[in-house]
């Protein structure tokens, strides 16, 4: 076996790639700004500096590992680095810590705290600059920018946007859209994964707190919330709940303390997206058109297609996405009630997404030419707003839904994560609904963190191929290679971020590798809790396409495609 | 706004060089040797035709000191503040060309279009020190009364 | 014409002396960046004109017809001199050449074989009529700048006829790819970019890669202010250089390769064009090159303005299309460099060394410089002596030779005060250095670099505060701004020394400096930023006296801190002719016309106004 040496311990050498994993497997939280272990490494904030028995000093983030090395991670001398290298950082950066969007969850100020800075003896004569504001999903404030470069190669390497790049150069460098646009002016898609890995507010979500504060406020307003998948099993991090919990019930208890007039769970709506996406399916299948099919239930992922692969704009589901659906029926629900009543109704969603900010904007989302959707909270907003509340979430009592919506298949559910449309499709379209054929469909391929999954059905005595993608960087390759016809597919299900909305822009950050596991762990299991498991069994969706939603649905759940 | 013609000048030039990324520079140095700057259309849509994203690229040309996206002069008049040249006085040279071209560290180019002022680190000719050059031709071993001079010359060209 | 074969080559070399030996006078007229400038293509057209009305004609001093030939040389390193002309066979070598000169020259030279003794070089009143007499030249040892200014640089023919590509030859029929890098091994040849490092060795790790397409890059950047000795290379003998990277491409089983010329040559971009489409014609490059099975192709690509693209991977970055920043190791070059293939990067003059080293073989390299470092080192005089220049001389020799012998000592008979070394990266050296050898190792350890090549002599009248500040204004400028320490630390570097020239430092900040100077050597991520405090901390350190009395006495003794001078009016030389006062932007002069005038000093802003316009120079500077 190959040992290295860390701090006077003895540490196997188990295929790390560098000397920064091994220093964390033995329980020593090295500091770090420009690591991040699914961007390529950039070596660039020289935190994670240690030095060597001859007084060598590197970067253990970039250092191969290499048998028999000896180094430490704490001596004088390094940490004397890290406190200057923090100090230099502070000393043009915009200090207003108290008012600002990352107080206490701030990578730079935790950092400063840890490594002792207590004075920056530089003066700030930096240029304050303008607030880019543009993009309805998150907000760029270049004053707070360290450089990292971690949003970048997010933007670049993850997702293959590239909407944001390094500008200028030495002490002039920034982070901006080309020619210093504002991110409305690029093909951001509004994902949110820059601001997930910023670690200082120079990106982060754009947030609608006060808005729906003011909604809840006015007595006039009906405020009807609606719970994405994904948010239960991520709201609990920030609680004390274990990772990976449903804290349905107990948001649902929240959100109704908080004044909230009806809680719904966005679920019913994706088994009506699975109702609709199916029979497009099964209609193109039919017609051997426009396939393969792409899922739509992802904005980022749509408007991806739109601005870099327009060939592709027709192959995209007309479905509305989940949220999309559910508000018009939830509008198109209260209507008489709110007339009675003299109130407006007001849809909030709270969901793991930064894109769905930008999608309730869609006029292809709206109905009758009027915005569906409200206000879009996510998943770390509403956190914040039961800690401005001061709930003890832990300690609250499950509560449900309110009915009639509150009912959900399990197939809804796994909407969460990646694959998740497709099984749950998958159930819609079995013959036989029983449960031996879900176990089947579960190990059909397309559950897992495989970027790119496939797998092949029949249906009759047709065979369905169907590809699975998450991340917009695996999925332009995957495009291209359709576009080259080097592979073929009749349905792709398509999530922008990786591993799903499950780790969407809008979720609590600083997922490591355990987070991310057990999120989607938990998922699957809200799945097999449920008491209902194949989509087209819902009962209250059944009913409904029988009555309310009857010759409605075009109008509520597809996307106006003229625009 | 530019014209068809500087898209039509873009084209050949790209066509000389190929799209791939590794002829973005090459490209864009000929696009600003031709017009002596960079159109900023130019670079969005080089990018394009190479098929790289427009941060990526502009991100490139904002790197290097040599683009520009501003129209330059007539004239672009180099003062070499390198070593050799620093200390033989270039600095000297530099104040009289801003006095007398009216130009600043933030203002660069004269508003009649005529005069570019830059400052470079090293022309390669320090033996001659202190070194300025104009449109690339070197003028060796300055001293403020010759920029005087020069400037005079090069206006008398004009008129 | 193309060579196909290595008697083709043989035979064609054996042509091209016959026909240089033909000519009986060879003019030379030095069409270096600096001689252009300074006129020497007029002085190049006359002469030709003149030359041409005589082609053919017996003349006085040849017992057959004679031939007159005239040449563009490249530089001889003597630009200050400029514009130069040599004259073979007599190697006379006339200075500062202006075009009325060439009918003299002519008539006396050319025609007569006679000096013309006005144009010679002569120091302390002795006339040096042969260049290689010159005391500048006379102490060098100059291996790869032997042709420079003594050949056609844009003339194949003239290279060749020089012994030019037989080191080629001799690999490409008489030695394998590891034959020549164990040669090279041998010749313990260091890089001459700056870091020292064996070539051999790199080239031995390329060709080990198990990946096949292999790369050979040429770092022309060359981007420290006050060197030019790359230049002089690709301008003056370009082929020596092509030579090298082909016999590269063949050791480590490149076929193509790169050269990276800082755009601040155009000249070298166009001689290296010349040369390699020489080269192409030639069958010297290409496909099959000689016949001998081995093909390889060169491109040129120009720097866009950023001195740290002479950092390797930084290097290749800007080739591939990118941004020039350097990226963290490993992998390393030679692993993973340009396009992510093995890459051979090495500086020009390490390439124009290797064909000399197969040439004449290890062996006599070896005899050349010191144990440590075999071979010469070009480096770029600059400064405050009497011969600035561009001199090549064995590694190991002293720095006092060079400052002295062939500088020929300090400008103005000054008194010396230190010499830096290595540029922007490198250290200051200091009389008591004045001994040492100068070489890789015995540099590094007095925490200074050979670096490229930079020599700039400073005297007494140099303030060293002042200096550290310029080069730091030099580094945060070129900073690529990718890491912490380099990006924020240089600039705070370069204010706490703005702040201190300008009257207002502390000895807090002396400490500072060496605090920021000890986190940005230790945790830059590349060369750049890790050499970057290097001249503030050897200035400070050889210099600590100066930096303390800028602080506690706010004094600059040499005067060169504008804020800290004194301008007084000498009371015996005031004519009271106002002419001061009336410039002065803050009235800080008072007096009566015909009287003396007195300034203000708490007034005054320094701005040298009134020095300037006084026209009995009654006003001075005190420190
Ligand atoms: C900031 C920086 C600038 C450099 N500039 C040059 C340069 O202009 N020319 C050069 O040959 N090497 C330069 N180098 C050194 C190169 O990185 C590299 O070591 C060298 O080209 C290798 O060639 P050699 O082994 O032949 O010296 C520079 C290094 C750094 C860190
Ligand atoms: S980004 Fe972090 S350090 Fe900066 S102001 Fe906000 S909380 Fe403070
Ligand atoms: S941490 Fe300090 S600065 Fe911040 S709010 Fe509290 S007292 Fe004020
Ligand atoms: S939101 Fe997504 S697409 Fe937009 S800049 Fe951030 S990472 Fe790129
Ligand atoms: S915006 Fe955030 S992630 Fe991007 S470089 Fe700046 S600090 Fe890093
Ligand atoms: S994957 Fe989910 S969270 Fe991410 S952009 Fe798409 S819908 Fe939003
Ligand atoms: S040391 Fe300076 S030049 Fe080098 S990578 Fe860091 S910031 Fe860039
Ligand atoms: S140096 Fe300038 S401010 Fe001072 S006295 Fe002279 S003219 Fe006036
Ligand atoms: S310009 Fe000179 S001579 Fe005239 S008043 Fe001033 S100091 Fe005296
Ligand atoms: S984490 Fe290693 S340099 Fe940033
Ligand atoms: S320092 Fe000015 S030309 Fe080199
Ligand atoms: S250019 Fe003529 S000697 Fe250097």
């Amino acid at each position: 076996m190959n040992y290295i040496t860390i701090d006077s311990k003895r540490v196997p050498i188990e295929g790390e790639k560098n000397v920064l994993s091994l220093i964390r497997k033995i329980g020593i939280d090295l500091p770090t700004f420009c690591y991040h272990s699914e961007l390529s490494i950039y070596g660039a904030c020289r935190m994670c500096v240690v030095e060597d028995e001859r007084g060598n000093i590197f970067a253990s983030c970039s250092e191969q590992p290499r048998p028999g090395m000896v180094i430490y991670t704490n001596t004088k001398r390094v940490q004397a680095y890290r406190k200057m290298i923090i100090e230099l950082l502070l000393s043009s950066h915009c200090r207003d810590c108290t008012t600002c969007q990352k107080n206490g969850s701030c990578s730079l100020q935790e950092l400063a705290f840890r490594v002792g800075v207590h004075a920056v003896r530089f003066l700030n004569n930096k240029k304050q600059l303008p607030l880019d504001m543009s993009s309805p999903s998150i907000v760029r404030d270049p004053n707070k920018c360290i450089l990292c470069g971690d949003c970048v190669r997010t933007c670049d390497e993850i997702q293959a946007v590239g909407a944001i790049d390094f500008a200028y150069r030495g002490s002039e460098t920034q982070v901006m859209p080309a020619f210093n646009k504002t991110l409305a002016e690029t093909d951001c898609v509004g994902c949110g994964q820059c601001a997930v890995v910023c670690p200082t507010a120079a990106i982060s979500v754009r947030t609608n707190v006060t808005q729906v504060w003011n909604a809840i406020d006015d007595p006039n307003v009906r405020v009807v919330a609606q719970i994405a998948p994904a948010v239960r099993i991520a709201v609990g991090d920030s609680f004390n709940i274990a990772k990976g919990e449903n804290s349905f019930g107990k948001l649902v208890a929240a959100l109704r303390f908080m004044g909230f007039d009806s809680i719904y769970d966005t679920s019913f709506a994706a088994d009506l997206t699975v109702m609709e996406e199916s029979k497009e399916l099964a209609e193109r299948l039919e017609k051997n058109e426009k396939l393969p099919l792409f899922t739509s239930c992802c904005p980022g992922w749509v408007k991806f297609c739109e601005s870099r692969y327009p060939e592709f704009a027709s192959n995209v589901s007309t479905c509305r996405s989940p949220q999309g659906m559910f508000s018009p029926l939830l509008k198109e629900y209260f209507k008489e009630k709110d007339a009675e009543e003299g109130k407006k109704t007001i849809v909030v969603s709270i969901m793991p997404c930064t894109a769905k900010k930008g999608e309730i904007l869609r006029p292809d989302n709206f109905t009758d030419g009027k915005q569906d959707t409200d206000y879009v909270l996510t998943t770390q907003e509403i956190i914040r707003m039961i800690k401005q509340v001061g709930i003890r979430f832990d300690q609250l009592e499950e509560e449900a839904a309110d009915m009639p919506f509150a009912v959900a298949s399990g197939g809804g559910k796994i909407f969460g994560t990646t694959g998740g449309v497709t099984e749950a499709v998958l159930r819609r379209l079995a013959t036989d609904k029983n449960y031996k054929n879900l176990e089947e469909i579960s190990y059909i391929g397309v559950r897992g963190e495989d970027t790119l999954k496939e797998a092949s059905v029949m249906l009759g005595d047709r065979e369905v191929k169907i590809a699975v993608v998450h991340g917009l960087a695996a999925t332009a390759k995957l495009l291209d290679r359709i576009k080259a016809n080097e592979v073929s597919y009749d349905f792709v299900e398509v999530m922008a971020c990786r591993r799903g909305c499950i780790m969407g822009g809008g979720q609590p950050p600083f997922a490591g590798a355990r987070t991310r596991k057990s999120r989607m762990e938990g998922i699957y299991k809200v799945d097999t809790s449920s008491n209902i498991r194949y989509p087209d069994e819902n009962p209250v969706l059944i009913q409904m396409y029988d009555t309310m939603l009857k010759g409605k649905e075009h109008k509520l759940f597809h996307r106006n495609m003229q625009h | 706004m530019v014209e068809q013609s500087y898209y039509n000048k873009a084209d050949e030039i790209i066509a000389e060089h190929g799209t791939t990324q590794k002829s973005l520079i090459p490209i864009i140095q000929d696009i600003q040797a031709y017009y002596r700057y960079l159109p900023a259309e130019l670079l969005t849509y080089v990018a394009k035709k190479l098929g790289i994203n427009e941060a990526k690229a502009y991100s490139v040309a904002t790197f290097y000191e040599n683009f520009s996206f501003e129209p330059k002069g007539k004239y672009v008049i180099r003062v070499c503040d390198g070593t050799a040249c620093h200390v033989r006085k270039s600095t000297t040279i530099l104040d009289r060309l801003y006095k007398e071209l009216k130009l600043s560290k933030e203002k660069h180019t004269t508003d009649d279009m005529l005069f570019t002022l830059e400052t470079v680190s090293c022309l390669g000719a320090c033996g001659l020190a202190p070194v300025l050059t104009v449109n690339d031709e070197v003028h060796p071993s300055m001293t403020p009364e010759k920029v005087s001079a020069l400037l005079t010359e090069l206006r008398g060209m004009e008129s | 014409m193309m060579l196909n074969t290595r008697e083709d080559l043989r035979l064609y070399r054996t042509q091209s002396q016959n026909k240089m030996k033909k000519e009986d006078c060879r003019i030379l007229i030095c069409a270096g960046t600096g001689c252009l400038a300074g006129g020497s293509a007029k002085i190049y057209e006359s002469l030709k004109k003149m030359s041409a009305e005589i082609e053919g004609v017996s003349l006085e001093f040849g017992p057959e017809a004679a031939h007159v030939g005239v040449h563009q040389s490249g530089c001889h390193g003597f630009c200050e001199m400029g514009p130069l002309v040599r004259i073979e066979p007599w190697n006379y070598l006339y200075i500062k050449v202006k075009e009325e000169d060439c009918e003299e020259i002519f008539q006396k030279t050319i025609l007569k074989g006679e000096p013309v003794e006005r144009l010679m070089y002569q120091q302390e009143g002795k006339v040096y009529p042969q260049q290689e007499t010159i005391p500048f030249y006379a102490k060098q040892t100059r291996l790869v700048l032997k042709n420079c200014g003594h050949i056609n640089a844009e003339d194949i023919e003239e290279y060749i006829a020089c012994g030019g590509y037989e080191a080629l030859e001799k690999v490409l029929f008489d030695m394998t790819g590891s034959d020549v890098i164990e040669e090279i091994l041998k010749s313990n040849l260091r890089g001459r970019g700056g870091g020292g490092f064996q070539t051999g060795y790199k080239w031995k790790q390329v060709a080990r890669q198990p990946e096949l397409t292999r790369y050979v890059v040429c770092n022309g950047d060359e981007g420290d202010p006050g060197a030019f000795m790359d230049r002089s290379v690709m301008e003056g003998d370009p082929h020596k250089m092509l030579e090298g990277m082909i016999i590269a491409g063949y050791a480590v089983g490149a076929q193509e390769g790169y050269i990276y010329v800082r755009a601040e040559y155009p000249l070298a971009i166009k001689r290296l064009k010349i040369a390699i489409k020489q080269a192409e014609e030639a069958g010297l490059l290409g496909d099959n090159i000689l016949g001998s099975g081995h093909s390889f192709r060169l491109h040129i690509n120009r720097g866009a303005g950023a001195f740290v693209c002479g950092e390797g991977s930084a290097l290749t970055a800007s080739i591939e299309g990118e941004r020039g920043m350097p990226r963290t190791k490993p992998p390393r070059t030679v692993e993973q460099g340009l396009f992510a293939k093995p890459t051979v990067l090495n500086n020009v003059e390490t390439y124009a060394n290797v064909p000399l080293i197969i040439k004449n073989g290890a062996d006599w390299y070896l005899t050349i410089g010191t144990q440590g470092s075999p071979g010469t080192k070009a480096f770029a005089l600059t400064g405050s002596v009497k011969n600035t220049g561009l001199i090549e001389v064995p590694m190991g020799t002293s720095l006092r030779e060079i400052v002295f012998e062939i500088g020929g000592g300090i400008k103005n008979d000054a008194e010396f005060k230190a010499v830096q070394i290595g540029g922007p990266s490198g250290g200051c050296l200091v009389t008591r250095d004045l001994d040492v050898n100068l070489d890789f190792d015995s540099l590094k350890k007095l925490g200074a670099m050979i670096g490229s090549g930079g020599l700039v002599v400073m005297d007494e009248g140099t303030c060293m505060v002042e200096v550290a500040r310029f080069f730091m204004n030099f580094t945060q400028n070129e900073s690529c701004g990718k890491c912490v320490p380099c990006r924020e630390g240089t600039k705070r570097m370069l204010e706490v020394l703005e702040r201190i020239v300008a009257g207002n430092g502390t000895l807090e900040d002396l400490s500072l400096l060496e605090e920021l100077g000890d986190v940005i050597s230790a945790t830059a991520l590349c060369g750049l930023g890790k050499s970057a405090a290097l001249p503030v901390l050897s200035t400070l350190k050889n210099f600590h006296e100066e930096y303390v009395e800028h602080v506690e006495e706010k004094k600059c003794k040499t005067a060169n801190c504008q804020a800290m001078r004194t301008y007084i009016i000498n009371p015996d030389l005031c004519k009271g002719c106002s002419k001061c006062a009336r410039n002065c932007p803050v009235d800080a002069i008072s007096g009566q016309i015909k009287e003396v005038y007195t300034i203000d000093s708490l007034k005054c802003i320094k701005c040298g106004a009134c020095l300037d316009n006084c026209p009995f120079n009654a006003i001075y500077i005190a420190g």
